[in-house]
C-alpha cells in the first residue's frame, strides 16, 4: 500500500484515513450496482476468489497461488476505486460537519409584528416558518434565512463564507438578505424570516457540499452509457474467447484452453476499469473545487453547464471597471493655466469624501505638487452635493469655487449673469467621447476648465476577455451608462459587446434573444432587480452580499460575492469535462498494451507461435497476466491525484486543446502500460512471484 | 510490392476521387426538398409512380413511422424473393428446369438480398432460373441499395434540420434513389461490361467441345451403386475423359451492373467477378471496382452538401481512405510477397515481365496480383462482397485485410448509405470523447449529443461486433457448425469467423472453405444478415429523429471543429480502435497465428 499514501500526499492525513475505512464499506454489491463498470470488477473478484477457493481444495483450473494474486488485485482494482470516490466525497463531508455544528437550534425573539417593540415570545428557531418576524441583537445568531425589515447591524459571516472581516446588514437595499447560523455583532435587525426549516441556505449547502444529493449530471449519463457499451463489447469479446479458445485446442491438436482466471483477468484489464473508478470522484471534485473557489452550486448540472458556456454578461461596474471613477486630466479653459484649475479643483475637492473627490486631490497633488490643506485654515466652507444643485464646492471669503457636470455648472453660470464659453463645452464633450465623465469647475461667474474622470478597467481584465474569446465565450458588458461612454469602455476593456443604458426589462430581453440563438447564458448579479435575469440565465452565480431574492434566483451563490468569479466558474466547469475526456481516452488506449500483454500469454500452451506479440518480453504467461492485472489497478490510484485536481485547463481553442490531450492522454495512453507492465513483470520476477 | 501494384491502386484512387464530386452534387439535387433541374426532369416519371402506388409525397414522415415503412416494404421484399424461389419450377424463363430451392436456403437468400448483404449459399448457374434472378434477386439488388440510400438521407436530414418532428418521406426517397441513381447509372454500366462481352441472353446452356481433351478418374459401381473390387479388395477405378463443357448463359450484364453499383455483390453464378462471364477484362474488373466505390464515396459529399459544410463530407471521405489505403497496400504486398513456406523451395516467385509473381493461387491471371487483391480490400471495405479471387486463398495475413475490414463495421465506404451511416455513428462517439477533452458538452454539426444520441450511437457500433463474436463462438461450439469446415487448424477457425463477419456486416463475400449451404449455417446466417442490417438502420433512424428535432448551436471558438486532419485522424482511430480491440483474441487465434505459424514454416 505504499503507492497509496504516495499518491494520497498533500492530502489531510484524516481525510485519508476516513477514505480508507470507506473503500471497504463502499464493497456493498447495493453501491457497485451503480456503476456498471465497476459490478463487472466486482463480479470478476468474487468469481476468482471462488476459484481460488475451489484450487484450495484441489480441483484449481490453474496454479493456487496465481489464482489468489490475480484475485487479492482485483479486489484492489475495486478497493482502490472506492478509496478514490470517499477521498473526493471526505472534504465536502468534513466541511458539512463544520456547518452542521453552526446550525445549532436556538432560541429566537419571535415577534408578533415587523415592530422593534412588538411582544416578543422566545421560539426554538426550529419552528420558525416563512414569515415570521424576529428580533436579533448583538452577540446572537441570527436563527434562519430571512430579509431584513428594520434596523441595520454588522454581521459576522464568517461560519458561510470563511470570510472573518464583518459585513453590513440593513433594510431596504441589495443588502438586506441575512443567513441562517450568521451572527449580529453590533446593533441590531428585525429580520423576516424567508425559509421553512430544512429548506434554509445552510441545509441546501449542507446537502451540497456532502454529496448527498448528487446525481448523475447529462453528460456524465451520456458518459456512462458509452462506457457500459464498452465493458459489454469486451465482456462478449472475453466471453466468447473460452469457446474460440476449446475449438483452437481441438483444431491445433494440443495445449489447453484457457482457464477462467485468465478471462476473467483480460476482461478486467479490458473494461474501462480506469475511468469506471474515477469518474464519480471527478464530479464530486468539480463540486468540490466550486466550493473552494467558494461558490456555492444547487446541483452538479449547474457546474457542467459551466463549462458550456456561450456568453458572459458581466457588470461594468465592480467586474471590469473599479468600483469608481478617477480624475486623470484636468482641461483649462482657453487662457487659464492648468496648475490654475487644479488648484480651485483640489480646493473644491478637499472635503468630497467621496472616491471621485479624493482621486481629484491626488491627481492634483500628483501633477503639481499642490499639497492638501485643512479647509478651517482657509476659513472655507465646503458645499455639499444635493440633488438640486448637483454640483458641490467651497465657499470662502474671497472665492467661490464649483464642480459639477456640464448643464449644471452652465445652469450656474447663468445665475451668475455669465455663461459657459463654447471652447469649455466643446472640452467637456470630448472628454464624454472619450468613455470619461466632464466635470466642470468653475470659480466666481467664470469657467476654468473641465476635469475628466475616467473608469478604471481593472489590471488584467482584457486578457482574461482575450482568454475567453480563445474559448470560444462571448463577453457582454451590461452598464446604465449612455451608449457613447459604454462603447469607450467597452473598447478599453476589450469586451465584444455592450448592453447600454441597461434596465432590467433590456438585461431580461438580451438574455432570452442569446438563447433564443441557442446560446448558453451566464451571468451574475445581486439585486432584487437581477432576480428575473438570473432566473431566466443557464448559469446565474448570485452574490452572497446580495439580495434573498437574487439568491433564489440563481443556481450558484458566490460566497466572496466576487463579480469576476464567473469566469473561474466557467474554467471550474470545462476541467470537469475535460477531465473525464482525458481520463476515458487514457483507459481505452491502455488496452492495446494489455492486449500484447495478454493474448500470447492466454494461448501459450495451445499456439506457442503467438509468442512473436509478446513485444515486452514478459518473463511468463503468469507474470504476464498478473503485471496487466497489478498496472491495471495501481494507475488507478496514480490518477487519484488527477482525477481530484483536475486535468489543468489551458485557455485554447477547441483544435488547439484537442491536438494537446489527445497528444498527452492518448499518446501517452499507448505508451505508459507497455512501460508499467514491463517494469511490474521485472519486479515481480526479483521477487520471485513469477 | 511493384511498381504495377502502386500504379493500379493510384489510378484506381485517381479516377474514383474525380467522380466524387460530380456524382456527389448530383445526389444532392436528387435529394434535396426544393424542385430543381433533376427532379423536374424526371418529376412525369416520378409522379407516375406516385400516382400509381398510392403514395403522398409530400407527406413529411416521422422517424417511427419512416422506420415502419421501411421495415414492412423490406420484410415484404424479402417474403416475395422466398415465394418465388419456391414455386420457380412452375414459372417461365427457367430453360435449366432447375427445381424449388430449399426452405432454408432460400430463406437465407431472401434475407440475404433484402438485407443488402448478398451472401450465396447457393450456386447461381445450378439453382436459380433466369426468372428468379431477374425478378427476385436483381430487384432486391436495386431496392436494398436504394433502402440504404434513404435511411442516410434521412440520417442526413436529422443533422441538416432544425427544430424539426420530421425526417422526410421513405417512399419519395426510394424512388428517388432508384429513379435518378441506380437505374440510370446501371443502365450506363451493363452497357459497357456487354461491351466488354459479358452476356445478356435468355439461352439455355451450350455444351461445347474443350479446346484441350482431359479426363478424371471415377469409381466403378455395380447395378446396384455399390463400388465394385477387384480380386485384392481395392476399390476398381476408371478414367472417363472429358470431351464437352457446359457453358453457362443467363441475362448476366443487366444483374451485374446493380451488383456492384448498390453493393450488393451477390453473383449471376458462382465464381463471381472471377468468372468470364461475369468479369472477362482488365477494364471490365476497374469499372466494377470502380462501381462498388462509385457510390459510397459520392455519398460523402452529398452529405457535405445537405448539411451545408462540405468540408464535413470530406472529412468522412478522408476518414475512410485513411483506413482504406494502407490497409488496401498491406493486402497487395502480403500477396505480392507470396507464401513464405516455398521460400526455400525452387519457386520463382519474383514478378517479371511474364508473371505476376508472389500468391496468384486462387487468383485469375488475367487479373494478377494487384487488381485481385485491390478487388478484395474494395469488395470488403464496401459491403459488395463481390469476388474475383478466392479469399481463402489469400496468404494469412493478406486474408486479414479483407476479414478486417469487414469487422471494422463496414463503415469504410460500407454499403451504399449504410457505410455512410455507420461511419456517421463512429463520428458520434468520437465527437462524445473529443468534445469532452476541449471541455464542453459535445456537438456534431451543430446538434450537442447526449444520452439518446450516445445510446443509439452505441447500439450501431456494438451490434454488429456482438453478432460477430457471438455467432462465431455458437457456430465453433456446435457440431454443426464445425462440420462444414474444410481446413483443420487455424484457418478452419478462420474460415467460420470470415463467414459470420460477413454476414454480421451485410458484406456477403465468402472466404470459401466453408461448406455453408447447410440448414444450421442458413439459419444462423440469416439470422445475422437480419438483425445487423434493420435494428441497425432503426437504430439510426431514431437518433436522426431526436437530432432533427433539436436546434443549432451557433459554432464558435470553442466549438470542436470536425473538418480538420486531427479529426480525421481522432475518427480513424476510434474506428480501428474499436475493431482491433473487439476482434484481436478472434485474430489472433485465426490469421494471426496462422501468418505466424506459415513464417515459421508449418
Amino acid at each position: 500500500m505504499t503507492s497509496q499514501t504516495h499518491a494520497a500526499r498533500g492530502f489531510d492525513r484524516e481525510l485519508v484515513l476516513t477514505a480508507l475505512a470507506d473503500s471497504f464499506r463502499k464493497l456493498s454489491p447495493r453501491l457497485q450496482f451503480r456503476n456498471p463498470v465497476m459490478f463487472v470488477v466486482f463480479v470478476c473478484s468474487v468469481l476468482t476468489t471462488v476459484l481460488w477457493v475451489q484450487a484450495l481444495a484441489g480441483h484449481g483450473e490453474a496454479p493456487t497461488g496465481f489464482i489468489f494474486w490475480v484475485s487479492l488485485w482485483l479486489w484492489f482494482t475495486l478497493l482502490f476505486a472506492n478509496f478514490a470516490e470517499a477521498l473526493a466525497e471526505g472534504r465536502g463531508k468534513a466541511q458539512a460537519h463544520a456547518l452542521r455544528s453552526s446550525r445549532k437550534d436556538v432560541l429566537a425573539k419571535k415577534l408578533a409584528s415587523a415592530d422593534r417593540n412588538a411582544a416578543i415570545t422566545f421560539t426554538p428557531s426550529s419552528e420558525l416558518r416563512s414569515g415570521h418576524h424576529v428580533l436579533v441583537e448583538a452577540g446572537e445568531p441570527i436563527p434562519g434565512d430571512g430579509e431584513v425589515v428594520a434596523g441595520a447591524a454588522s454581521v459576522d459571516e464568517s461560519a458561510i463564507t470563511g470570510e472573518s472581516a464583518p459585513v453590513i446588514r440593513e433594510s431596504g437595499g441589495d443588502r438586506s438578505a441575512v443567513t441562517g447560523g450568521t451572527r449580529v455583532l453590533s446593533d441590531w435587525l428585525v429580520v423576516r424570516i424567508t425559509s421553512n426549516p430544512g429548506e434554509s441556505f445552510l441545509d441546501r449547502m449542507i446537502a451540497m457540499v456532502e454529496g448527498s444529493k448528487r446525481r448523475k449530471t447529462p453528460n456524465e449519463i451520456a458518459l456512462t452509457i458509452l462506457l457500459a457499451k464498452f465493458t459489454l463489447i469486451f465482456l462478449l469479446a472475453c466471453a466468447t474467447l473460452l469457446p474460440y479458445s476449446i475449438y483452437s485446442v481441438q483444431a491445433a491438436g494440443g495445449g489447453n484452453p484457457i482457464t477462467l482466471t485468465v478471462l476473467v483477468a483480460l476482461l478486467v484489464c479490458l473494461i474501462p476499469t480506469t475511468i469506471g473508478a474515477l469518474l464519480s470522484a471527478i464530479g464530486i471534485a468539480g463540486m468540490d473545487r466550486m466550493i473552494r473557489a467558494n461558490v456555492i452550486a444547487t446541483s452538479g448540472r449547474a457546474v457542467e453547464a459551466a463549462g458550456d458556456v456561450d456568453v458572459l454578461l458581466l457588470d461594468k461596474t465592480g467586474t471590469i471597471t473599479l468600483g469608481n471613477r478617477q480624475a486623470v486630466a484636468f482641461h483649462p479653459a482657453p487662457g487659464v493655466e492648468e496648475s490654475v484649475l487644479a488648484e480651485a479643483a483640489q480646493l473644491a475637492s478637499l472635503a468630497d469624501e467621496t472616491p471621485e473627490g479624493r482621486s481629484v486631490v491626488v491627481l492634483a497633488k500628483e501633477k503639481f505638487g499642490l499639497r492638501e490643506q485643512p479647509l478651517e485654515a482657509l476659513h472655507a466652507q465646503f458645499v455639499p452635493f444635493t440633488a438640486q444643485t448637483r454640483m458641490s464646492g467651497v465657499d470662502s471669503d474671497a472665492r467661490r469655487i464649483r464642480k459639477g457636470a456640464l448643464d449644471a455648472v452652465e445652469k450656474y453660470l447663468d445665475g451668475q449673469g455669465s455663461h459657459l464659453p463654447p471652447m469649455v463645452r466643446r472640452l467637456a464633450e470630448d472628454v464624454a467621447r472619450r468613455g470619461a465623465t466632464p466635470l466642470v469647475v468653475a470659480e466666481g461667474s467664470s469657467a476654468l476648465g473641465v476635469i475628466e474622470l475616467k473608469d478604471i478597467v481593472k489590471g488584467g481584465i482584457k486578457e482574461r476577455f482575450a482568454e475567453m474569446r480563445k474559448m470560444g465565450i462571448k463577453t457582454v458588458m451590461i452598464t446604465g451608462d449612455n451608449p457613447l461612454t459604454a462603447a469607450a469602455i467597452a473598447a478599453e476593456a476589450g469586451v465584444d459587446d455592450f448592453l447600454a443604458e441597461a434596465t432590467p426589462e433590456a438585461k431580461l430581453k438580451l438574455i432570452r434573444d442569446m438563447q433564443a440563438e441557442n446560446r448558453l447564458v451566464a451571468m451574475c448579479g445581486d439585486g432584487t432587480n437581477d432576480a428575473p435575469a438570473l432566473a431566466q440565465a443557464d448559469v446565474a452565480v448570485a452574490m452572497n452580499t446580495g439580495t434573498q431574492a437574487a439568491k433564489e434566483a440563481g443556481n450558484m451563490v458566490d460566497l466572496d460575492s466576487n463579480p469576476t468569479k464567473l469566469i473561474e466558474v466557467v474554467a471550474i466547469g470545462k476541467q470537469m469535462l475535460i477531465t473525464r475526456g482525458a481520463l476515458t481516452t487514457f483507459s481505452i488506449a491502455n488496452d492495446i498494451a494489455k492486449y500484447f500483454a495478454i493474448i500470447p500469454a492466454a494461448f501459450a500452451t495451445t499456439y506457442p507461435a503467438l509468442n512473436a506479440l509478446n513485444v515486452m518480453r514478459l518473463a511468463t504467461p503468469q507474470s504476464a497476466i498478473l503485471s496487466a492485472v497489478i498496472f491495471n489497478a495501481l494507475i488507478i490510484v496514480c490518477l487519484i491525484p488527477l482525477a481530484l485536481k483536475g486535468v489543468k485547463y489551458r485557455a485554447l481553442g477547441a483544435g488547439a486543446l484537442l491536438r494537446r490531450n489527445l497528444l498527452v492522454y492518448g499518446l501517452g495512453g499507448m505508451v505508459v502500460p507497455f512501460l508499467g507492465i514491463k517494469l511490474i513483470d521485472m519486479l515481480l520476477v526479483l521477487c520471485g512471484l513469477a | 510490392m511493384t511498381a504495377n501494384d502502386i500504379l493500379q491502386v493510384g489510378l484506381f484512387l485517381a479516377v474514383l476521387l474525380l467522380l466524387v464530386k460530380p456524382v456527389g452534387n448530383y445526389m444532392a439535387l436528387v435529394f434535396a426538398d426544393a424542385p430543381n433541374r433533376v427532379t423536374r426532369f424526371g418529376g412525369r416519371a416520378e409522379r407516375g409512380i406516385y400516382r400509381l402506388c398510392g403514395i403522398r409525397p409530400d407527406e413529411d414522415m416521422g422517424w417511427k413511422r419512416y422506420a415502419l415503412a421501411m421495415l414492412l416494404f423490406n420484410v415484404l421484399g424479402l417474403l416475395a424473393v422466398y415465394l418465388l424461389q419456391r414455386v420457380q419450377q412452375w414459372l417461365p424463363l427457367n430453360p435449366q428446369h432447375f427445381a424449388a430451392v430449399s426452405p432454408d436456403s432460400a430463406m437465407n437468400t431472401a434475407i440475404s438480398f433484402a438485407s443488402n448483404t448478398n451472401w450465396q449459399g447457393y450456386g447461381g448457374e445450378s439453382t436459380m432460373s433466369y426468372l428468379t434472378q431477374m425478378l427476385g434477386l436483381a430487384v432486391q439488388n436495386f431496392l436494398s441499395a436504394a433502402t440504404g440510400i434513404a435511411v442516410l438521407v434521412a440520417v442526413v436530414r436529422g443533422f441538416a434540420r432544425r427544430g424539426a418532428k420530421a425526417i422526410g418521406n421513405f417512399w419519395v426517397d426510394l424512388t428517388r434513389s432508384t429513379l435518378y441513381v441506380l437505374v440510370p447509372l446501371s443502365l450506363l454500366m451493363s452497357l459497357l461490361l456487354v461491351s466488354q462481352g459479358v452476356v445478356q441472353n435468355f439461352k439455355p446452356y451450350v455444351d461445347v467441345p474443350v479446346a484441350q481433351a482431359t479426363s478424371y478418374t471415377e469409381t466403378v459401381k455395380d447395378a446396384a451403386g455399390h463400388p465394385q473390387k477387384d480380386a485384392a479388395g481395392h476399390e476398381m477405378t476408371r478414367d472417363v475423359p472429358v470431351v464437352t463443357q457446359t457453358l453457362p448463359m443467363g441475362p448476366a450484364a443487366s444483374q451485374i451492373a446493380i451488383k456492384h453499383l448498390g453493393t450488393n455483390g451477390g453473383g449471376f453464378f458462382n465464381a463471381n467477378s472471377a468468372h468470364p462471364y461475369e468479369n472477362p477484362t482488365p477494364f471490365s474488373n476497374f469499372i466494377e471496382m470502380l462501381a462498388i466505390f462509385l457510390i459510397p464515396a459520392g455519398l460523402c459529399y452529398t452529405f457535405g452538401r445537405m448539411v451545408g459544410d462540405r468540408r464535413q463530407g470530406w472529412a468522412i471521405l478522408a476518414t475512410m481512405l485513411l483506413i482504406f489505403v494502407p490497409l488496401t497496400l498491406g493486402l497487395v504486398a502480403a500477396e505480392q510477397a507470396g507464401n513464405p513456406a516455398l521460400h526455400g523451395l525452387a519457386v520463382d516467385a519474383h514478378a517479371s515481365a511474364l508473371q505476376a509473381g508472389g500468391n496468384m493461387e486462387g487468383k485469375e491471371t488475367r487479373f494478377g496480383i494487384a487488381s485481385s487483391g485491390l478487388f478484395a480490400a474494395i469488395t470488403t471495405a464496401a459491403s459488395c462482397g463481390a469476388v474475383n479471387a478466392m479469399h481463402d486463398s489469400l496468404t494469412p495475413l493478406g486474408g486479414l485485410v479483407p476479414m478486417w475490414l469487414m469487422q471494422l463495421g463496414e463503415v469504410v465506404f460500407g454499403g451504399v448509405g449504410s457505410g455512410l451511416y455507420g461511419m456517421l455513428a463512429f463520428a458520434v462517439v468520437a465527437v462524445f470523447i473529443a468534445g469532452l477533452m476541449v471541455g464542453r458538452t459535445p456537438e456534431y454539426l451543430g446538434k450537442k449529443i447526449e444520452a439518446h444520441e450516445m445510446k443509439m450511437a452505441s447500439l450501431a457500433v456494438l451490434l454488429p461486433c456482438a453478432l460477430v463474436v457471438i455467432c462465431t463462438a455458437v457456430a465453433v461450439l456446435l457440431p454443426a457448425g464445425v462440420a462444414g469446415v474444410a481446413n483443420p487448424g487455424a484457418h478452419g477457425f478462420s474460415e467460420i469467423l470470415y463467414a459470420v463477419s460477413s454476414a454480421s456486416n451485410n458484406n456477403g463475400s465468402a472466404f470459401g472453405g466453408l461448406s455453408a449451404n447447410t440448414p444450421f449455417w442458413n439459419v444462423l446466417l440469416g439470422l445475422c444478415m437480419f438483425l445487423a442490417r434493420f435494428p441497425l438502420a432503426i437504430a439510426m433512424l431514431a437518433m436522426a429523429g431526436s437530432l432533427a428535432a433539436k436546434r443549432h448551436v451557433p459554432e464558435s471558438a470553442g466549438t470542436l471543429p470536425t473538418h480538420t486532419p486531427l479529426f480525421v485522424a481522432l475518427l480513424a482511430c476510434v474506428v480501428i480502435v474499436v475493431g482491433a480491440l473487439t476482434f484481436l483474441p478472434a485474430l489472433a487465434l485465426g490469421p494471426i497465428v496462422e501468418s505466424l505459424l506459415s513464417a515459421t514454416g508449418h
